[in-house]
């Protein structure tokens, strides 16, 4: 996989999504919020020049609505007024994410966010259209197949356990929080012009912050992102870094128990 | 054969390896997705045959295991390694001391140290003289900048020994105790889904039969949105051999009311075992009957129960917590069982590790409930054993 100017990758999720792609698995990523799990799909999606296909999960989402949805409600609703043609069933189908992906005549990459947001059985319900890249739309009998077989990238946070026989076909990776080399590289890529004493002070006193124990929410990177630019902006010295003070404190830490431990064991 | 080591190895070290994810990274050699490199494997084989964070670290352990000698027998570094031991003169910048120190060294014996080397580092290595790792000039190693630039593989980073030496992901076992949003996560898988509240989702349906019986005019029907119907009662024991605990129980405390979803939690504390009364404080100030809590209205009621179990055995026989005084009523013993009569789904969870789970009291009350550790693992078992 080319490295992204927008994003970095570590050796390890690189060669994951070339196994994805050449082995035509769904590939899973875990990892903490603001690792960059969502990102990874855009990018690739822009790599590949391939249009992306988002589905966003919630709880209530149903497995079937990524293949298809029968609107009855607007059927019956023109049955009732006498609008259109009711007897045409397909035009009161609409497929969602992954029927488009599977209509495509370019391959997409589908990108299935948060899939640990649903019931448990959610994923189990894709099983089958994952490993044949197919369904059949029951109403009509049409079968659609994927022309092109898109690449899925599957995301979670963890909330639930996934079942086995769905993370038996995926190519798995944890993508792990940067370490301060790797964060280096983000950062410069975020903020290519920032002054380089006041990142580096920046970045020490982020991770030191992060090293605290107890912490709630550890800021992750996208909050350092920001809090970078509010001190580029802000026009804060590198030496009140270094001295312990934490301004524009907002931005990295959300809780106030948080804000607690860092008055108190941050200094 | 190597490679069946390396599976059976991963499977007794607990890695749920199937012989599909097998098949899978056989797929993936064919096509030569490991670069030929053994750090390119590590990472293929990782990520098609651990299915969780949780397996990296065992992951880590037996690919050091399995593959210690294989990096060193490798034909292109051993004949890097050979011309190097032969002519180390071809390397300027040495001095004289560290020359004699080099050629004193055979092939045998590097390998030897290397594989000592791996055996006793745990820690991830940057730079130094003496561990595997990058920079610095040890022998061993990517990148190293002194005496003569060898490096391992190919490529930046590590090597996959190195990195699998590294043990990063110790933090991510299942068997460790855990964070909040963990427990939050695993307390979720209780959730009970029904349907309760206003009747504001459109139910398809009934809407279409409701139609059909009217010959065809629209006539809309709604229903309750699904939503979880389990409801909890919490019971924490606080002071005494729980101090060590307090943290933890707080974080289970915090979990099942912040993001446990429950129709109803209630949480109560007591001291060492439950007797009469219960407290709606830590600070035992506010006294419920523990009676009342056999006739809580509603259903699906789990009880959980957190505590270390550990007493002395008579204090379960006793019927209150204060020793000195001889009071008559139900003995701690007799709670628990009605309590465990009346909840059908109940746990006992004790945050003490397995290991110093002896004490008599302990396989008293693990008779009359089901216990768990307060860790990922335990917290599954409890799930199940409540479903």
């Amino acid at each position: 996989m080319r490295q992204n100017p927008g994003y970095i990758v570590s050796p390890e999720l690189a060669r994951a999504v070339e196994v994805a792609v050449h082995l035509q698995r769904p590939l899973l990523l875990k990892g903490e919020p603001g690792t960059g799990k969502t990102l990874l799909a855009f990018h690739l999606a822009e790599q590949l020049g391939a249009p992306l296909q988002r589905w966003q999960v919630k709880s209530t989402t149903k497995a079937a609505e990524g293949l298809y949805v029968y609107d009855t409600v607007r059927r019956l609703h023109d049955s009732r007024f006498g609008d259109g043609d009711v007897k045409d069933i397909e035009r009161y189908m609409s497929l969602g994410p992954l029927g488009l992906a599977f209509e495509s005549e370019a391959r997409c990459v589908v990108l299935i966010d948060e899939i640990d947001k649903a019931d448990p059985e959610f994923p189990n319900d894709l099983l089958h259209e994952l490993d044949t890249m197919s369904f059949t739309i029951f109403e009509t009998r049409r079968t659609v197949v994927a022309k092109q077989r898109p690449v899925v990238v599957i995301t979670s946070n963890n909330e639930k356990e996934l079942p086995d026989a769905f993370l038996r076909r995926c190519v798995f990776h944890f993508i792990e929080f940067p370490g301060p080399d790797l964060m280096a590289e983000i950062v410069r890529v975020h903020h290519p012009d920032l002054d380089r004493t006041l990142v580096d002070a920046a970045l020490a006193r982020f991770f030191r912050l992060r090293a605290l124990p107890g912490l709630r929410k550890p800021p992750s990177t996208s909050e350092l992102v920001d809090w970078l630019s509010a001190l580029a902006l802000g026009g804060v010295a590198p030496e009140l870094l270094a001295s312990h003070g934490l301004p524009f404190a907002g931005t990295l830490l959300k809780t106030e128990q948080d804000f607690a431990i860092a008055a108190k064991r941050g200094r | 054969m190597l490679f069946a080591r390396f599976f059976y190895g991963l499977r007794s070290a607990g890695v749920p390896v199937s012989t599909h994810n097998w098949l899978a990274l056989l797929q993936a050699l064919v096509h030569g997705l490991h670069g030929q490199e053994l750090r390119g494997f590590y990472e293929v084989a990782r990520c098609l045959l651990c299915s969780s964070e949780a397996h990296y670290d065992a992951f880590d352990r037996v690919f050091a295991e399995t593959f210690r000698d294989v990096d060193v027998q490798r034909a292109p570094m051993l004949e890097a390694l050979r011309a190097w031991l032969e002519d180390p003169a071809r390397h300027p910048g040495l001095d004289a001391q560290a020359l004699a120190a080099l050629q004193a060294l055979d092939l045998d014996a590097l390998r030897r140290e290397l594989a000592e080397r791996l055996q006793t580092q745990r820690e991830r290595h940057e730079g130094g003289s003496h561990w595997i790792g990058t920079g610095g000039t040890s022998p061993f190693g990517q990148g190293g900048i002194h005496p003569t630039g060898l490096r391992l593989g190919q490529g930046g980073g590590k090597t996959a020994l190195a990195v699998a030496s590294a043990r990063r992901f110790a933090d991510y076992r299942r068997d460790r105790v855990l964070d909040t949003r963990q427990i939050g996560a695993a307390l979720r898988q209780l959730r009970r889904m029904g349907r309760r509240g206003d009747s504001s989702e459109l139910d398809i349906d009934a809407t279409i039969d409701a139609s059909a019986k009217q010959a065809g005019d629209l006539e809309l029907r709604y229903r309750p949105p699904r939503k979880n119907d389990m409801r909890v009662l919490l019971l924490m024991d606080v002071g005494g051999s729980m101090d060590p605990s307090a943290h933890l129980v707080e974080r289970l405390f915090s979990a099942a009311t912040r993001s446990g979803g429950f129709r109803e939690l209630r949480a109560y504390y007591f001291h060492n075992c439950v007797y009469g009364e219960v407290y709606e404080d830590a600070g035992f100030s506010r006294a419920v009957s523990t009676g009342s809590l056999l006739h809580l209205p509603g259903v699906h009621w789990t009880l959980i129960i957190v505590g270390d179990a550990a007493m002395h055995p008579s204090e379960l026989s006793m019927a209150s917590g204060r020793w000195w005084a001889a009071e008559s009523g139900h003995s701690g013993l007799e709670w628990l069982r009605t309590l465990r009569g009346r909840f059908a789904r109940s746990v006992w969870i004790n945050p003490d590790p397995p290991q110093f789970w002896n004490a008599r009291s302990l396989a008293i009350i693990g008779e009359i409930f089901p216990m768990v550790p307060l860790s990922l693992e335990g917290l599954e078992e409890l799930v199940a054993s409540v479903r």
